[in-house]
């Protein structure tokens, strides 16, 4: 799985639609829950936008409020318990403050959403297909037995053998990786703009996998939907996404192009994120390196550069910067496209000195001569 | 599935019959002769006449063989003799020492005022409970929800009788806005039958909707903070479907559990109800057979008749929660 870190060219990796339209607009999007224990920043200041056909992919570890900030994009939260500041705009419809109703339309219409573990997201008392049929007549005006055909065809779609006995069957009877398919028909079936999938894979096991990801990736060729992957695996993004944006407690860290973002990190928290990751240190002279310490609490967050307790880099910036003030969210040493939150002025050298080694020895020069190449201001993307 | 039914049935036949030996059992280790009170009734009881009715009824015989008659009397008649020959018809729960008419047909007699106060009284607290605990899982945290589970805290301190009492003296007695013909068959008059009743069943069903309304309201938050309700919100579910379809259809499995065993108890014997609204029923029959002098055969017959619903309520719950739920259903 190395092979993500280099430029070559990824051979399933599908093409942004180049120049597209911004379906999804997020915009300093702030979520907040007053507690007992005081209010938790989820999510603060976020900002990303996903065009039509492009797959962005957000990553971060657990707790760094990928969930809240997209469940917030069908204003799933209970705004009774929740601050929502900043704005969310759907092809255009302010998200924010909407009404229930102009929700409604867009939820599972416009927008759907893939849950991460399937046993729990689908109903336990109704069967798979009274569920489809039922997220099909929300949008469109049609009889149960036409709910049902086209539950039949949606669960046949995804890869459901013998779909027209097995649509009465309760969750319960699916195995993992067909309840995943069914969440997946379901989320579907309405032929959304945009899906979001949170962790879609964490609850399956590794061969299932491989297969919901295949799935999810065909079926953005044929509905030529948008889609959000969420994850904690930078092996999935690679796989997947056009964009990735790093999430670190409740802010966006970095972002950029998935290849340009995984080939030349420049946050540290990414360079962690990388050096944790099984895959990557499987080459024999790399060794697992796990982010040492703890997601910071989002209850009384630290003060500066929230990943300050954790980061080794701390002391390459001078003075008590990363302590006590919060870096902007700027574009890095590699041009606009490549944005991150961190306070150091040489990033992509002390990656490819310090941090590559580490992780991927084999790759040090590599990535040493494409860093040249950007210093001499050909090669702007890094990209051949 | 039907395995499942069988063993349960035979299970809760194993038990109705543990009970009914457990109960013969306590009539024999209890402190008072049956005979002493027979032997009163009719005229001056001397020794050898007390000897002759206690050898008539058969108390002479072990426990084994009295209990051995007793059940044999559920499926053939028998003669019994208290001072004098009764006939029992099967099934023959025996003869009641006070009226000396046959048990069973005591109970048959006793019985629909007793059921025509359970289920109407189940009916509206069921409702009621299941709707208020609804409304306050919905709308958690507000005023309104902390209203109702703070009355139903209040209304849950006040003893049940106490509630019946007040008002029986108010509404009945003080201000006559229900009825004070206590109770009238279904079958002799139907409005009658209503009108009395109507008092027991609203005082029935405020008092436990209260108790109901608390266990929905919990089983309901539970439920709305589950995965698949934020899947049917997700999918654009209006809130009102996503509280009563998605959220009731999960949260009123436990209810009926709890129901079921409610229900059987309530059915055994209104008590209560029976003696402060001057209803004739099981309740107050049962209450009158304990009062000295016993009437042993009545004891039996209440106890197993309420053994016999508790069996049939778990069973019946045992079935209906596999309905309700297909995991259990289908394993
Ligand atoms: N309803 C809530 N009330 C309080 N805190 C919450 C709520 N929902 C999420 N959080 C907190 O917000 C943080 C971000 O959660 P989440 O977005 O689920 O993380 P993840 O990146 O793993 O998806 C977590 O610390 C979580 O405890
Ligand atoms: S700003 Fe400082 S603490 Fe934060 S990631 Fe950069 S070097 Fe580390
Ligand atoms: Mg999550």
């Amino acid at each position: 799985m190395t092979d993500f870190l280099t430029d070559q060219q990824h051979a399933g990796q599908p093409t942004p639609a180049p120049g597209g339209e911004d379906f999804l607009v997020v915009e300093n999007l702030s979520v907040q829950f007053p507690t007992h224990d005081g209010l938790v920043k989820a999510v603060n200041d976020l900002s990303y936008s996903v065009k039509m056909g492009e797959t962005l992919g957000i990553v971060g570890e657990s707790g760094s409020g990928k969930s809240v900030s997209s469940m917030a994009v069908l204003g799933l939260h209970d705004i009774k318990r929740s601050r929502l500041t900043g704005s969310i705009r759907v092809d255009g419809k302010e998200i924010i403050g909407a009404s229930e109703q102009t929700l409604r339309k867009i939820r599972g219409n416009e927008v759907a959403m893939i849950f991460q573990d399937p046993l729990t997201a689908l109903h336990p008392f109704y069967s798979v297909g009274a569920q489809i049929g039922e997220a099909y007549r929300i949008h469109h005006d049609v009889s149960k037995s036409k709910a049902r055909a086209k539950a039949i065809e949606m669960l046949d779609r995804v890869g459901i053998p013998q779909a027209k006995s097995r649509v009465d069957d309760y969750p319960h009877q699916f195995s993992g990786g067909m309840r995943q398919r069914a969440m997946i028909a379901m989320a579907l079936v309405n032929d959304p703009k945009l899906i979001i999938a949170d962790e879609p894979t964490t609850a399956l096991d590794v061969t299932v996998q491989a297969q919901i990801l295949d799935l999810l990736q065909e079926l953005q060729r044929d509905f030529r939907s948008a889609i959000i992957i969420i994850t904690h695996d930078l092996g999935v993004v690679a796989e997947m996404a056009d964009e990735v944006l790093v999430m670190y407690a409740g802010r966006a860290v970095e972002q950029g192009p998935t290849r340009e973002l995984l080939t030349h990190p420049e946050m540290p928290y990414t360079w962690g994120l990388l050096s944790s990751m099984p895959d990557v240190t499987a080459s024999t002279d790399a060794r697992l390196v796990p982010i040492p310490g703890n997601p910071p609490s989002l209850l009384n967050p630290p003060t500066g550069c929230p990943f300050h307790p954790r980061c080794p880099h701390v002391d390459k910036v001078p003075g008590d910067l990363c302590r006590t003030e919060l870096p902007e969210f700027l574009p890095g040493q590699r041009g606009t496209h490549h944005l991150k939150r961190c306070h150091l002025v040489n990033p992509d050298d002390i990656y490819a000195t310090e941090v590559l080694p580490e992780i991927a020895p084999d790759l040090v020069e590599l990535t040493l001569a494409d860093n040249a190449d950007v210093a001499h201001g050909d090669g702007m993307h890094g990209e051949r | 599935m039907a395995g499942f039914i069988i063993r349960r049935v035979i299970s809760s036949f194993l038990v109705v019959v543990l009970t009914s030996m457990f109960v013969f059992a306590l009539f024999f280790l209890g402190p008072s002769n049956p005979a002493g009170p027979v032997c009163e009734a009719s005229g001056k009881c001397t020794a050898e006449r007390l000897a002759l009715i206690e050898e008539q009824m058969g108390l002479n015989e072990s426990v084994v063989t009295q209990y051995g008659a007793f059940a044999k009397g559920i499926f053939v008649d028998r003669t019994i003799t208290i001072g004098s020959e009764y006939e029992c018809d099967a099934p023959c729960l025996g003869i009641s020492y006070g009226t000396r008419g046959q048990v069973t047909d005591e109970l048959l007699e006793k019985y629909p005022a007793t059921l025509s106060i359970a289920i109407g009284g189940a009916m509206i607290y069921l409702t009621l409970g299941v709707l208020l605990g609804v409304l306050a899982a919905r709308w958690r945290g507000t005023a309104a929800d902390r209203l109702l589970v703070g009355g139903s805290l209040l209304v849950s301190s006040v003893p049940y009788y106490l509630f019946a009492l007040l008002a029986w003296i108010f509404l009945t007695l003080q201000w006559s806005i229900f009825p004070a013909t206590g109770y009238t068959p279904l079958t002799e008059n139907p409005g009658a039958w209503f009108a009395g009743l109507l008092l027991p069943w609203v005082v029935i069903g405020v008092t436990f909707s209260t108790q109901y309304a608390r266990f929905t309201r919990g089983s309901m938050v539970e439920t709305l903070g589950e995965d698949y309700i934020r899947t049917a919100t997700a999918k654009g579910v209006k809130s009102n479907k996503v509280v009563f379809k998605h959220g009731l259809r999960a949260a009123i499995v436990p209810i009926v559990t709890i129901f079921g065993l409610d229900f059987a108890a309530l059915l055994a014997g209104t008590v209560f109800t029976e003696r402060i609204f001057n209803i004739n029923g099981v309740g107050w029959w049962a209450l009158n057979s304990i009062q000295s002098p016993q009437d042993f055969p009545v004891i039996t017959a209440t106890v197993l008749v309420s053994a016999v619903l508790v069996v049939v309520a778990n069973l019946l719950v045992d079935v209906i929660y596999s309905f309700l739920d297909p995991r259990v259903r289908m394993s």
